[in-house]
């Protein structure tokens, strides 16, 4: 009796299996291959720039083109040149192939020392005391690839970038202060300053008293 | 203008700004949309593109069925979907657009095939590193559409068997529910996402990720793929699923506070309006407003006691930093983090755009509670209806307990035999977090993948099963869960806490249509005021309180102490 009813289960288990590998075929088609085909049309069409990467050039243009470009103007560089803003740091080094975050606890012993490491590294490059480095300085971002840095952290970096280019600290703030980004429609996330457009734009723009 | 005025400001009324921002978008849509899903599921008439559908795969999408018959073919359905998700997986080298990936590893593959299919989305891989983009689309991208059409077809039935009266336990047609799910509902918003996502940078193309010079001469590479169309549907389905490993963090899928604030917004949309579909099936709007009272007021105090905790920045790191800035991006910043992190976590969609394993300790310990009290505030699409209605009879049971009469909820009388399947309801998913964490802490394999020393290690596991379990799917991602034993373990948490909540579910829902309705008289408890609101709110809070008390104190608790 037993076995009856699970084999007549299984049957059943069966049939429905069948009806539902033909509808999960039909759903490959529609929204596994059409869906985002159609949408890689759309976005190839209407917004060729945004949907291939926000890409840039040496000169800060945009293009399209990945042989033309230096980088996307949303994902972080890893600059390290005294005489270009610095961005946050990267738990995994701006790999774009290896995003994230270091993931460790609030109260992790290794992460408390790193902090206070590279709070004193920024302190001395950027000739500040350790109290005026912003967290963002020291803290490693979500993504690995935080393409931004608050106005907090462009501001102390804003001398040595000067000094280094042999330009006045006024004449650098003023490009900063023009790459900074305030909240989204006034309220929705944070203020911001985009590095790898800034230091593009540091390059090109002619700045010499 | 607005430069100035942002400077003006402070962070926390910019906070405050945001939220509202988001709540008068809700405001605005759940009407329409929940009237619209009511529509779509009540409907006796089928789109011309429906019928060709299923004349073409075969099935009669007018048969009413029992909830066995409704059940049979959810499981056959995602049986399935497991199999051929394991498939592509494993054949990846041979397929096309691999980006020259390998196939996944067997004991990876079940895990991640179980994952997507069960609307979780926990990723032990990173996608730019292991999944190419035909998985990505035909493989993760149609779990996406179809595991939350899944949960939206469980929810409805169990509304049927309210609003229905001697039926002879027929909820519904499953290959019906589910096409119109997909059809006239995910795969339209989705599409319009996509592209708003697309106008404001989340790339959306077919190409490899290849090599370029950066300005300092590191190499470093450009990455490609469907992610747009990929990104709406993960958040809209509360799925979760990251293109990238840094998932919603990364600045190519949520580049701006804007995308930020739309993914907020479509990861809550369709959790948030079903409840007016609820209220409008079972012919009182009421009722669905005092359902959503509740979803909205336990969200609302957890985003006020995370955003406090992330904003006040206790901790050790935090404190040496001057905020916690750790694991979280400038542009999004504190508030927009933990607006983020509790909505995907009060949902079932699990996609971070800030590392929770990196939050303080009170703040990381919301978000595990978040997912704990089971996704019910307002939980993943249609998962979060139908846990909210199986507490509602809870509530109503303790309730009838008090003043010692059969209780009733909507006409339909709670008696034994649906007690017992709420009962095994609400214990199921506890005791696969607790069973899976007590195992993980004890056993060598288990131990190996803790990353942070402390009680802070037991968090990480803990949230790793009640994440699994509950099939939300983010993660303190600080615990290496790519290993054999966790992507087995975690595989079996997901699977038993879908479909042993589900059958559960559909059987509740089976035995409530077959009932005849009896009038309501004097003694009956009204479950539309705020009397039963605020019960149901202490219930839900009690039996998770209960539960999990001695597993909380031991890590996030004792964090928060220390």
């Amino acid at each position: 009796m037993a076995t009856t009813t699970v084999a007549s289960d299984l049957a059943t288990l069966t049939r429905h299996s069948l009806a539902g590998l033909r509808m999960l075929l039909a759903f490959t088609l529609v929204t596994g291959l059409a869906y985002p085909l159609a949408m890689t049309a759309v976005g190839q069409v209407a917004f060729p720039w945004q949907a291939n990467g926000s890409l840039v050039r040496s000169d800060g243009a945009p293009t399209t083109s990945r042989s033309d470009a230096v980088g996307s103007a949303l994902v972080a560089q890893g600059f390290t040149g005294a005489e270009y803003f610095h961005p946050r740091p990267s738990a995994g080094a701006y790999d774009t192939l290896a995003s994230g975050g270091s993931n460790l606890g609030p109260l992790n012993p290794d992460l408390v020392a790193s902090i206070e490491g590279r709070k004193a590294a920024v302190a001395t490059e950027d000739g500040v005391t350790a109290a005026d480095v912003p967290p963002d300085a020291v803290t490693a971002s979500a993504s690995g690839l935080d393409p931004h840095i608050s106005p907090a952290y462009a501001a102390i970096q804003v001398e040595r970038v000067a000094r280094a280019r042999g330009l006045s600290d006024a004449a650098v703030a003023d490009l900063v202060a023009r790459h900074t980004a305030g909240r989204d429609l006034g309220v929705l996330g944070e203020a911001r300053v985009n590095v790898l457009e800034l230091n593009l734009a540091l390059d090109v723009a002619d700045l010499r008293p | 203008m607005i430069g100035v005025l942002t400077a003006v400001l402070s962070p926390v009324v910019a906070a405050v700004a945001q939220i509202l921002v988001l709540l008068v978008l809700l405001a605005a849509v759940h009407l329409p949309l929940g009237a619209y899903l009511a529509r779509t599921y009540t409907s006796p008439n089928h789109l011309r593109v429906e019928r060709l559908w299923y004349r073409a795969v075969r099935v009669d999408p007018d048969a009413e069925q029992r909830w066995t018959t409704y059940l049979m073919s959810l499981l056959g359905f995602s049986l399935v979907s497991v199999l051929f998700l394991y498939g592509l997986e494993r054949l990846q080298a041979h397929l096309p657009w691999n980006l020259g990936l390998t196939g996944f590893d067997p004991a990876g593959a079940w895990n991640s095939a179980v994952s997507f299919t069960t609307n979780t989305n926990w990723q032990w891989y990173s996608g730019e590193a292991a999944a190419g983009h035909l998985l990505q689309m035909a493989g993760f991208a149609v779990q996406n559409f179809v595991s939350a059409s899944v949960g939206m077809a469980v929810a409805i039935a169990l509304v049927r068997g309210f609003a229905r009266s001697g039926t002879d336990a027929r909820i519904g047609n499953f290959w019906s529910d589910l096409t119109r799910g997909v059809v006239r509902v995910l795969l339209p918003l989705a599409a319009v996402a996509a592209v708003v996502l697309m106008a404001s940078g989340v790339i959306q193309n077919l190409d490899p990720h290849t090599a370029l010079r950066t300005v300092e001469g590191a190499s470093q590479h450009v990455l490609g793929g469907p992610v747009a169309s990929q990104e709406a549907i993960k958040d809209l389905g509360t799925n979760g699923g990251g293109f990238f490993n840094a998932n919603s963090a990364h600045p190519l899928e949520n580049p701006t506070p804007f995308t930020n604030l739309v993914e907020i917004f479509l990861l809550l949309l369709i959790p948030f309006s079903l409840p007016r579909t609820f209220g409008l099936m079972v012919g009182d709007r009421r009722q669905g407003w005092a359902i959503l009272g509740v979803m909205a007021g336990l969200w609302a105090a957890s985003l006020a006691l995370t955003t406090w905790a992330e904003m006040a920045g206790p901790g050790a790191a935090p404190q040496a930093a001057g905020a916690a800035m750790e694991g979280k991006e400038t542009r999004f910043g504190l508030a927009a983090s933990a607006l983020f992190a509790v909505s995907t976590t009060a949902t079932s969609t699990g996609s971070v755009n800030s590392m929770h394993d990196s939050f303080t300790a009170p703040g990381g310990g919301m978000l595990l509670f978040n997912m704990l009290l089971g996704e019910v505030a307002p939980g993943g699409v249609g998962a979060g209806l139908y846990g909210m209605l199986v507490l509602a009879v809870v509530a109503v049971f303790v309730a009838g307990l008090m003043v010692g009469r059969t209780p009733e909820y909507l006409g339909k009388k709670i008696g034994r035999p649906e007690m017992t399947v709420v009962a095994l309801y609400v214990l199921t998913v506890p005791a696969l977090v607790l069973v899976g964490t007590a195992v993980s802490v004890v056993v060598e394999p288990g131990l190996a993948g803790v990353q942070d020393p402390g009680p802070h290690g037991l968090s990480e596991v803990l949230y790793a099963f009640a994440s699994a379990a509950n099939n939300n799917g983010s993660a303190f991602a600080g615990l290496t869960s790519g290993t054999p034993f966790y992507e087995v373990a975690q595989g079996l948490a997901m699977l038993a806490g879908r479909f042993i909540p589900i059958a559960l579910v559909l059987a509740l829902a089976g035995r409530l249509a077959s009932q005849t309705t009896v009038p309501a008289t004097s003694g009956t408890l009204p479950t539309h005021r705020p009397l039963f609101a605020g019960l149901l709110a202490a219930v839900t809070i009690v039996v998770v309180g209960l539960t999990f008390i001695p597993v909380l104190s031991l890590g996030p608790v004792v964090e928060s102490l220390s």
